[in-house]
This record gives C-alpha cells, sequence and structure tokens, in this order.
C-alpha cells in the first residue's frame, strides 16, 4: 500500500495514526511536495485484518515483542507470559482502563502504549502515562 | 472542436520504488527473515498431517518425537493445531512459557522433548477466540491463524534441533497454509486410518502435496490391526484398507502401519507415550521403526 500525489507525482509520507476508540482507525499521509493530506480510514473489521498481520501502519519504531500477535489477540491469553524483566509493565489502574477499549483493538493500543513508553524509558505505563500518549499520539478516547 | 486530453500519467504501484514508500511489506519481509533464520537451526522439518480429523496425528506426533529424542537426537514438537491442542498433554508438558534471552522457551515434555502448544498460552478448558468485531469474523481469523503460526515458529527459541515435529490440525487447507509459510518440509507424513472416509480425504492432502512437489512423503496408517488380548491373533480393524489402496493409487509408500491398542491412546493421553511407557509393545515398536527410518533417512 503507497500513496502517490497525482499532482506533484511524489509519494505520501505517513504522518500519524489516529484510533477514534471505535474499532476503526485514521492513518494520515502528507505529500512532501505540496504539503496535501490525505487520510486512510479503515473499518473495524480492516483494522483488525491489519493488525492480525502483526504489523504497524506508518512504521515500527521498536521492533515486535515474541509471540506479540498471539498475547494481544487471544481471548484469555496470557498477556504476562514471556515478558522479559525490565520491560514495560502497566499498573493495575492503567490496566484497568486498557478493559475500557474495544477488545479487538485494545491489543494494538496496547502495544501503542508499550512502544511510547519504550521509546521514552518508561518502565511502568500508569494513566498519567496514558493521558500523556493519548496527546502526544492522538489516542482519542483511549 | 476540442481534441480530448491526454489520460494523467500515474505511475503504478511497481513504478513507485522510492525506499521507505511501503513500512508494511518491509514489515513482512521483516517477518519471513525472523522464520528464516529461526529454522536455519533445524535440521529436519517433519509435518503430520492429514486433512481428516480423528486419525491420530497428534499421538503419532508425540510418540514419533519421543522416538526419535531416544535416538539422541534433539526434538522439538509444536501443535500447529491451534484449536484443538493436545500435543503438550500428551508429551506430559505444562507450566507456563517463559522468556529468554533468544525468545520465547518452550516447555519440555516427555523424552527432553522442546514443546509449544497454545494450551501452555491459554487457561484450562479456555477456547480459542480472538478479540475482533464480531462481524465478518471468517475473513480475519484466518490472518489470525496464519499469524500466529508464524509466531509460534520464529518466537520461540528452538535452539539448534536435529529435528521439529508439526502437528498439524485437520483441513487440506492447513498444509497449503503451512507450505506458504516456511515451504515444503523436509519430511511429510500423512496419517489415515483404514476407512474408506479417511482415504477419501487423505487422498485430496495427497494429491496437494504431489502437486506441491513435496518430495519425502509417507503414509502412516494408524489403527491399522488389532490384536486379540487373550490368543494373539492378529486381524483388520476395518473392512477397508484404505493406506495400502492410498498407496497403489497416490504412488506413495506406506512408511508405518500402527496397529490399534487401547494402551497407545490412554497411556499418550495421559502424557507417556507409548514409546517410552511400553516400547515392547507393537503400536510402540511401529512407531520406533518409523522413526528410526526418519533417524536415518
Amino acid at each position: 500500500m503507497k500513496f502517490l500525489c497525482v499532482d506533484c507525482d511524489s509519494v505520501m509520507e505517513y504522518v500519524e495514526r489516529r484510533l477514534p476508540g471505535d474499532g476503526t482507525m485514521a492513518v494520515v499521509y502528507a505529500c512532501p511536495g505540496c504539503g496535501r493530506e490525505t487520510a486512510l480510514l479503515t473499518n473495524p473489521m480492516e483494522t483488525r485484518m491489519v493488525s492480525g498481520l502483526g504489523i504497524e501502519v506508518g512504521g515500527r519504531s521498536v521492533p515486535p515483542e515474541p509471540l506479540e500477535l498471539v498475547r494481544s489477540s487471544l481471548e484469555g491469553a496470557d498477556e504476562e507470559a514471556a515478558l522479559r524483566p525490565g520491560q514495560v509493565r502497566w499498573s493495575g489502574d492503567a490496566r484497568e482502563r486498557l478493559l475500557s477499549v474495544p477488545s479487538f483493538v485494545r491489543g494494538m493500543v496496547k502495544r501503542i502504549y508499550g512502544e511510547y513508553a519504550a521509546e521514552r524509558g518508561i518502565t511502568e505505563i500508569t494513566p498519567a502515562v496514558m493521558d500523556r500518549a493519548r496527546t502526544d499520539l492522538g489516542l482519542e478516547g483511549m | 472542436m476540442t481534441e480530448p486530453s491526454a489520460p494523467r500519467r500515474i505511475r503504478t504501484y511497481h513504478q513507485v520504488a522510492d525506499p521507505g514508500a511501503e513500512s508494511i511489506v518491509e514489515q513482512v519481509v521483516d517477518q519471513g527473515r525472523r522464520l528464516r533464520e529461526r529454522l536455519d537451526r533445524v535440521k529436519r522439518v517433519v509435518a503430520v498431517a492429514s486433512g481428516k480429523g480423528g486419525v491420530g496425528k497428534s499421538a503419532i506426533s508425540a510418540n514419533l518425537a519421543v522416538a526419535l529424542a531416544a535416538r539422541g537426537g534433539t526434538v522439538g514438537a509444536l501443535d500447529a493445531d491451534l484449536n484443538g491442542p493436545s500435543l503438550a498433554r500428551m508429551l506430559g508438558a505444562s507450566g507456563r512459557l517463559a522468556r529468554g534471552d533468544g525468545g520465547v522457551e518452550p516447555a519440555h515434555g516427555a523424552g527432553g522433548v522442546a514443546v509449544v502448544s497454545m494450551d501452555l498460552l491459554l487457561p484450562e478448558d479456555a477456547p480459542l477466540r480472538w478479540r475482533g468485531p464480531e462481524e465478518h469474523g471468517f475473513v480475519w481469523q484466518s490472518v489470525l491463524e496464519t499469524g500466529a503460526l508464524r509466531e509460534l515458529l520464529s518466537d520461540v527459541a528452538w535452539g539448534d534441533l536435529d529435528v521439529l515435529v508439526l502437528d498439524l490440525p485437520p483441513g487440506t487447507d492447513k498444509l497449503a497454509r503451512l507450505f506458504d509459510l516456511i515451504g515444503t518440509p523436509d519430511v511429510l507424513l500423512l496419517v489415515t486410518t483404514p476407512s474408506e472416509a479417511a482415504r477419501h480425504v487423505v487422498a485430496k492432502s495427497a494429491r496437494f502435496v504431489a502437486e506441491a512437489g513435496a518430495e519425502q512423503v509417507g503414509l502412516v496408517t494408524n489403527m491399522a490391526t488389532w490384536s486379540c488380548p487373550h490368543c494373539g491373533i492378529e486381524e483388520p480393524l476395518f473392512a477397508a484398507d484404505a493406506g495400502r489402496r492410498l498407496a497403489r493409487e497416490s504412488g506413495l509408500e506406506v512408511w508405518a502401519e500402527v496397529p490399534f491398542d487401547p494402551r497407545f491412546a490412554a497411556d499418550t493421553d495421559e502424557g507417556f507415550p507409548l514409546v517410552l511407557s511400553d516400547p515392547e509393545r507393537p503400536a510402540a515398536r511401529a512407531l520406533s521403526a518409523l522413526a528410526e527410518r526418519l533417524a536415518g533417512g
């Protein structure tokens, strides 16, 4: 999947990804030539398909964790299984708040928060960290 | 009268070669690279398949893995039956998978076989349920199942293995999925029973693997015969003889005929594969001979 600005004949670049909280996703791309922006909008099934491939639209900033897809997508899976000591942990409050996210995008949202924390050297995700990430990443309603 | 304007030229997907324009493909390529790196450390992948359910694939996988390990090999066993996992139980492996330096550490079962199964990731009795929108589940569930199988292969620290036994679920499509993921396995065992119903289904798998160009393919007939515990007379358990008919029709060779033995299922179900619990019984001897053949070949 690539986005081409027809007027400039330039490949559009990934700008940001937004998850409004209803299972849909918006991914914004911009033309480096004229600045025109366009948004890719996916319905819940398409969002699930994309996350089911184990890939991140826009690219990954940190490498995938072992069994990331299985642990985040399987109902009842042991999500703490196979975590590296010292890896980003979730506080009880944060975990509770995560439960309000629709289950089928919960894994993806959890991964995004995890990447946000890992990039900033945050070892525990709390509701305060989630608030900050929401603002920074555009995770409205999460 | 105005001339019609020429259509705008829009580059096609393949004409847009800008590096970095396609992060999704990059990630999929990276997934494939990690899978190959993991499998490069496995000398032989032995896939146990059928197409038909209920023919004893998992019991044969468990016993074969243990019999191969008993010959001094380093053996891993992956339960690729995500929806009906039983291999961990049959190999007596339990507990929680832990993270090691090189990925997820497999559990260890009977005979020291390294084993990974969905059973080790889900609570007891929990069905396999993927999180997703209720509508169109059939569309995305197969994507998730393939992704899960890929992760179970590539994210587990299998280490250097002489043999990795893959216990596949029923369905010819699962063979296609496996071939897409890892290519043709080094050895493929097609398990059948002597029944005509089994032959009808396994014949489809045999045709698939022939068309896919798999070379090392053998038939295993489970429940081939039955021995009277009192007089020892051995008789066919089924009226039909599907294994040998399949061999004639498909050109494949029967590599093992495993006699029916209630102890085979009972011991293996309890985590004590028969090749260890009572290696002199005919069913155990048949599977040990199969292991010998594979270890030698």
